[in-house]
C-alpha cells in the first residue's frame, strides 16, 4: 500500500483516541443514559438536551469553546494549570477531551433507548427477588441491553474515528499527537497530494463502510431472534 | 402602505453609478490579505460603482475549488505558485497575474513585551508551543520553517511546534493564549505603521525566500469589467497605500 509512515501514524493515533473515548464514554454514558431512562425529575429535559447539542452544533462551535476553555485564560485551563498539569489544547488528552463531548450523544442515546426498552417489569421482578441494585444491573439490565450497549460502542467508534472540526481546532496538527486520519487526509488535499489522500481517503470509506455494514446487519439478525 | 414615497430612493443607486455599468466581482482572497482587501473594498466599491464579493481561505484549497468549477473570477493567492500553476494548466486570463504584495512575517504574541525586538525569545526557548501555518499548505509556514532553519532552531523548537491549517488558525492559537507565540502574517497584527497588540519581532526579509503574492483573473471573469477594474485597482496607488499600512511591501 502506497501509504507513508506518517499516514500509519495518523491511523494508529486515529484508532487509540476511537478506542479511549468509546471505552470513557461507556463508562460516563451508562449511568446518564439510565437516570435519563428511569427519572421523572423535570431535569430530564435540560439533561437530555445538553446530551444531544453535539448532534447539532457544528464541530466548529465546539472546537472554538475548547479552544478557549482549555486555554490558559479558560476555566478548565485555569483548573489544570492549578493542579500542575498545564493546558491541554495541542495534546491527546486534549482530544480525549473533545472526542468525548463530540461523541457524547451517540452512545447515550442508545443506551436510553435500550434501558428504556426493557420497561420497569423486570426490575420489579429482580426487586422481589431481593436483587440489590448492582446485582440487577449486572444480573438484569446488562444482559437485557447488550445490543444497545453494541450499537452505542459501534456508533461512538465510529463517530470519533470521523470527527475532523474539533480536533482541527484544538489539536494543533503535531505527529503521533494529535494528528488524526481526517486531519492527514485534509492535510494532503492542502498539499495538492491527490493520490496520497485519495489512499487515506478510501480506506476511510471502507472501514466505515465496514462498520455500518456490521451495525445494520447484526440488527437484521437481532429483529430475527426476538 | 405608503411606499411609493420611497420610491424614488430606489433610483439613487443607478444615479451614483453614472455611465459605469455596475458589476459584480467574486474573489478568492488568502486568509492573511483579509483585513486590507475590507478597506480596499470599501473604497473601490465607492470609487467604480462595482461590487466586491470575498471569499476567505487558505491557496490551496482555492487552488482545488477553482480547479472543480468555484466561481470566482479574481485570485489572490499567497503565494507565486499556486497563480502561475493556474496559469499553465489554462484556468487564468493571459497575461493578467502580477504581484500585489510581498508579504512580511512576524513572531507576535498576545502577551506585551513577550517577544524582543531581535528575536531573542526564540533561542532562549523558554515557551510550550510556537505557532505556524501549514509550511505545506500555507506559504507564511513554510516562510517560518525557513527563518527556523537559518537560526539553527529547528531541532532545538521541533517538540514545541503546533501548526495550524492556515495563518488565519497560527494566529489564533497566539491570540487565545494557548499558544505563547508563533509565526504570523505581520498584516494580521498590525496598522498603520505599528504593532496593533502584543508583541512582535518583524522578521528580516533575508532570513527566508521572499513572500510574493500573485493576483490573476480567472477564465469565470474574462467579461467580467469588474474582474478588470478590481485587478487595475490593485495597482493603483490607493490600494498601495492600504496595502504598505497593513505591513506588506509593493
Amino acid at each position: 500500500m502506497p501509504l507513508t509512515s506518517a499516514d500509519y501514524a495518523a491511523i494508529w493515533l486515529t484508532l487509540k483516541l476511537a478506542s479511549l473515548t468509546t471505552v470513557i464514554l461507556l463508562i460516563i454514558g451508562t449511568p446518564i443514559a439510565l437516570w435519563l431512562s428511569r427519572t421523572r425529575s423535570w431535569l430530564r429535559g435540560p439533561v437530555g438536551a445538553v446530551v444531544a447539542l453535539p448532534l447539532v452544533l457544528p464541530p466548529t462551535v465546539i472546537g472554538f469553546y475548547l479552544l478557549l476553555a482549555l486555554g490558559p485564560n479558560g476555566w478548565i485551563g485555569q483548573i489544570t494549570q492549578a493542579l500542575g498539569l498545564g493546558t491541554l489544547t495541542f495534546s491527546f488528552t486534549g482530544l480525549v477531551i473533545g472526542s468525548v463531548i463530540y461523541s457524547m450523544p451517540f452512545v447515550v442515546q442508545p443506551l436510553q433507548n435500550a434501558f428504556a426498552a426493557i420497561g420497569s417489569r423486570p426490575l420489579e421482578v429482580a426487586a422481589t427477588l431481593r436483587a440489590g441494585p448492582w446485582d440487577t444491573f449486572f444480573s438484569v439490565i446488562l444482559p437485557l441491553a447488550r445490543p444497545g450497549f453494541v450499537t452505542a460502542a459501534i456508533l461512538g467508534f465510529a463517530h470519533t474515528v470521523g470527527e475532523f472540526g474539533v480536533v482541527l481546532m484544538i489539536g494543533g496538527n503535531i505527529p503521533e499527537k494529535t494528528r488524526v486520519v481526517s486531519v492527514q487526509i485534509y492535510d494532503h488535499v492542502e498539499a495538492l497530494e491527490y493520490a496520497q489522500a485519495h489512499w487515506l481517503a478510501a480506506a476511510m470509506l471502507v472501514f466505515s463502510f465496514l462498520v455500518l455494514l456490521a451495525l445494520y446487519s447484526s440488527r437484521r439478525t437481532r429483529a430475527g431472534w426476538s | 402602505m405608503r411606499l411609493t414615497r420611497f420610491a424614488p430612493l430606489l433610483l439613487i443607486p443607478f444615479l451614483t453609478i453614472g455611465a459605469v455599468q455596475a458589476a459584480e466581482v467574486q474573489v478568492a482572497v488568502a486568509a492573511n490579505f483579509t483585513a486590507p482587501i475590507q478597506a480596499i473594498a470599501t473604497d473601490f466599491e465607492k470609487d467604480t460603482g462595482h461590487k466586491l464579493v470575498a471569499a476567505y481561505g487558505a491557496t490551496g484549497q482555492f487552488y482545488t475549488q477553482i480547479k472543480n468549477g468555484a466561481p470566482f473570477e479574481v485570485f489572490l493567492a499567497a503565494d507565486d505558485t499556486t497563480p502561475a500553476k493556474l496559469e499553465s494548466e489554462g484556468d487564468t486570463v493571459k497575461g493578467s497575474r502580477f504581484t500585489y504584495a510581498v508579504g512580511t512575517l512576524a513572531l507576535w504574541s498576545a502577551k506585551d513585551g513577550y517577544v524582543d525586538n531581535q528575536g531573542q525569545v526564540l533561542k532562549h526557548n523558554d515557551f510550550q508551543h510556537l505557532s505556524i501555518a501549514n509550511p505545506k499548505a500555507a506559504p507564511y509556514g513554510l516562510a517560518a520553517t525557513q527563518v527556523l532553519d537559518k537560526l539553527g532552531l529547528t531541532t532545538q523548537v521541533k517538540s514545541k511546534l503546533v501548526e495550524g491549517q492556515n495563518i488565519t488558525q497560527a494566529y489564533q492559537f497566539v491570540s487565545t493564549g494557548n499558544a505563547e507565540l508563533g509565526f504570523v502574517a505581520l498584516s494580521q497584527v498590525y496598522k498603520d505603521g505599528k504593532v496593533t497588540g502584543g508583541s512582535a519581532w518583524i522578521v528580516p526579509a533575508d532570513l527566508h525566500d521572499p513572500i510574493k503574492q500573485d493576483a490573476v483573473i480567472l477564465t469565470k471573469g474574462r467579461d467580467n469589467p469588474a474582474a478588470v477594474a478590481l485587478v487595475d485597482y490593485l495597482k493603483g496607488p490607493k490600494a498601495a497605500a492600504i496595502i504598505q499600512a497593513y505591513g506588506y511591501q509593493r
